[in-house]
């Protein structure tokens, strides 16, 4: 159990004097709480892995440190580190029984037997693995092997952290949900601090209190789903989180106005943007209200709709970019043309892809 | 669901059938003939029955007793060099580079002894062991150890199990290294984050997932060395006096060093039920672990 702090870390497979434009990890500075549940969210190539072998040590990092409690174990060993980690695809001693698989890290750590037999008990029990103790683990369905996997991460119960690096991508949908809520449970119950690998926002928002996203390299943003949904500090955490994700418009903003297109949007606060930047509006489809055309109202085409049951969203084009927007309830869409009403508030500016806060 | 019922589909059939019949079922049935015969020379034949088969399985008699001296030799031989090659060859898979060019290199060294003529081997060692002339046999002697492969027993088993050892250890090394490779990088990283040993790494990882090229490994040397002529045969000729003898070169002796046709085919015959009985129980193994793991598979 340990607090982790990232200082400066980065890693390039290439080495140190590489173009810093193509390391796998660009310099992040950061810590993660002792007993917070984590996520590490990306799409696949964003470098999330290579953090996660970075703190376990499978891989040595080419620059910056690595402290647990503030002390800095960037030269350790994997087996020193005290770190736990469960692999994407189920690791198994094939000859040993299931006991045998969840006692091993604890055997090779010459814990006396009473102690070993009664945290592997506890273990397969929250696992619901005590059927299969004295089975082969060999011969046990994927998702049950990866249980085990799983078990043997968490039986430690020293360990500064578990890190999961796509843990349930080989388990099926439905068994995927308990065993992510098992793993919450786990994560209440053991008080270990979790790191979770994922590129699956729902993953990440159910398991994790503190979610990470990641993006060609970069930590982006950190914080609670709540913060993430409502404010993204970055473009693509507002396109990847969410779904649809945000719309992002290129706009010129002056003051408390926005202009798209020749429309203008009133908003909520004063920005001042250096000149040069790109600059986007974000808005949420489930902030915008498709509308019958009206003056005043920016007007989009349609393109079609998507009907998700609870609600509807209306996929359309103003000007060149896609959009989406929410159809309220009750409302019918007719002809091509829609106008947009946007809700000032959650309407939010970015230069060069990153958020701008506003002055009142 | 009916299946067409088509007898023509034998046809289909027949060229391997016939190709098979003059290759190996009409040479065998030769055999299977001249074992049931005595010959005097001069083409002539007598019926002897199951007579020489009697004979051959019965230990009190010459022939009998040259059988069973030279298969429990022949048997002692396999397994010593079974208990040398294969935990060698794990060693050297094992200390192989896993990327990088040096693994080319390794593998075109260990290749290289396979890729040698088997009675180039035999000259290879039968000159290397030479007291005269041979590095081997020269030094060995100046430095005080007398050995000689041509009148001690010893020192002819030791030459011919070393020989094998140099000529066979790299196909049991390439078989375990193919094992070792096809381990993903996950279990040696899982191992590292439970903490395991060197040896717990081995006996846990390394062991069970090479257990199936293993299995290969053993049966292919067993074979092999069960049927070995031509090394021995050039080495030691058998010597001194039968103490190298196997099954193989007795058969030749008989055959043609006698010329007794029926002896040797009998003998032949009874050769080569062993190694058919030895294929199949191979056969049988492999299958059922195949089995195993499909069943396995289709569980998960």
């Amino acid at each position: 159990m340990a607090r982790i702090d990232l200082v400066d870390l980065a890693q390039s497979y290439s080495g140190n004097d590489a173009d810093p434009a193509s390391f796998a990890l660009k310099p992040v500075t950061m810590t993660w709480r002792q007993g917070g549940a984590y996520a590490l969210l990306g799409p696949s190539g964003c470098g999330k892995t290579t953090l996660l072998n970075l703190i376990s040590g499978i891989v040595t990092p080419s620059r910056g440190k690595i402290l647990f409690d503030g002390v800095d174990i960037t030269p350790l060993s994997t087996q020193k580190r005290n770190i736990a980690q469960v692999f994407q695809f189920p690791v198994i001693y094939d000859t040993m029984t299931v006991g045998q698989n969840l006692a091993f890290p604890l055997k090779n750590r010459g814990l006396p037997k009473n102690e070993i037999d009664a945290r592997v008990a506890e273990i397969a029990r929250l696992l619901d693995l005590e059927p299969f103790l004295s089975r082969k683990a060999m011969r046990l369905t994927a998702d049950a092997k990866q249980k085990i996997s799983l078990g043997r991460g968490l039986v430690r119960s020293d360990v500064a952290a578990v890190l999961f690096d796509e843990p349930l991508t080989v388990i099926d949908p439905e068994l995927k949900w308990q065993l992510r809520s098992k793993l919450k449970a786990l994560h209440r119950e053991l008080d270990l601090t979790m790191i979770y690998v994922t590129h699956d926002q729902t993953e990440a928002l159910t398991f994790a209190d503190t979610v990470v996203v990641m993006h060609d390299g970069r930590v982006v943003q950190s914080g609670t789903p709540a913060e993430l949904f409502d404010k993204p500090a970055h473009t693509f955490v507002g396109y990847f989180i969410g779904s649809p994700g945000m719309n992002i418009v290129p706009a010129e903003v002056r003051g408390r106005e926005a202009r798209i297109g020749g429309h203008s949007i009133a908003l909520n606060r004063s920005y001042a943007l250096p000149a040069g930047a790109k600059v986007e509006l974000g808005v949420r489809p489930e902030f915008v209200d498709v509308a019958t055309p009206a003056p005043g109202l920016i007007s989009a085409n349609i393109e079609r709709i998507d009907d998700l049951g609870r609600v509807r969203f209306a996929r359309l084009r103003v000007g060149d970019v896609k959009f989406a927007a929410r159809v309220p309830p009750g409302f019918s869409v007719s002809g091509d043309v829609a106008g947009l009403v946007f809700d000032a508030s959650r309407v939010h500016v970015y230069a060069d892809s990153l958020l701008v806060e506003g002055a009142a | 669901m009916d299946k067409t019922v088509n007898q023509k589909a034998w046809f289909l059939v027949l060229p391997v059938f016939l190709v098979v019949a003059f290759s190996a079922i009409l040479p065998l049935m030769t055999v299977v003939n001249y074992s049931m015969q005595d010959t005097f020379g001069n083409n002539q034949f007598f019926w002897n029955g199951v007579g020489w088969f009697k004979e051959l399985l019965d230990p009190s008699t010459d022939l009998g007793s040259r059988f069973f001296a030279s298969l429990w030799r022949n048997l002692a031989f396999s397994a010593i060099i079974l208990a040398i090659e294969v935990p060698l060859g794990i060693v050297v898979a094992l200390s192989m580079p896993r990327d990088g060019w040096r693994v080319a290199a390794c593998l075109v060294t260990l290749a290289l002894p396979l890729l040698i003529p088997w009675n180039v081997v035999g000259t290879i060692w039968q000159i290397f062991g030479r007291p005269d002339i041979g590095l081997l046999g020269y030094v060995l002697n100046n430095m005080g150890i007398d050995y000689n492969y041509v009148s001690n027993e010893f020192d002819a088993w030791a030459t011919v199990i070393v020989m094998d050892v140099w000529h066979w250890t790299s196909l049991v090394a390439l078989l375990c290294y193919a094992g070792l490779k096809s381990i993903p990088d996950a279990y040696y990283q899982a191992a590292q984050i439970d903490g395991a040993s060197r040896w717990a790494v081995f006996t846990a990882i390394q062991l069970p997932k090479m257990n199936r090229v293993l299995l290969i490994a053993v049966l292919l040397r067993f074979m092999d060395s069960f049927m070995i002529y031509t090394e021995p045969f050039v080495v030691t000729g058998g010597g001194p006096g039968n103490s190298t003898t196997f099954v193989s070169i007795e058969l030749v002796k008989i055959a043609l060093g006698q010329f007794d046709l029926g002896k040797a085919a009998a003998l032949s015959l009874v050769y080569n039920l062993i190694i058919i009985i030895v294929c199949w129980i191979f056969y049988t193994v492999m299958t059922n672990v195949g089995a195993e793991r499909r069943e396995q598979k289709g569980v998960a």
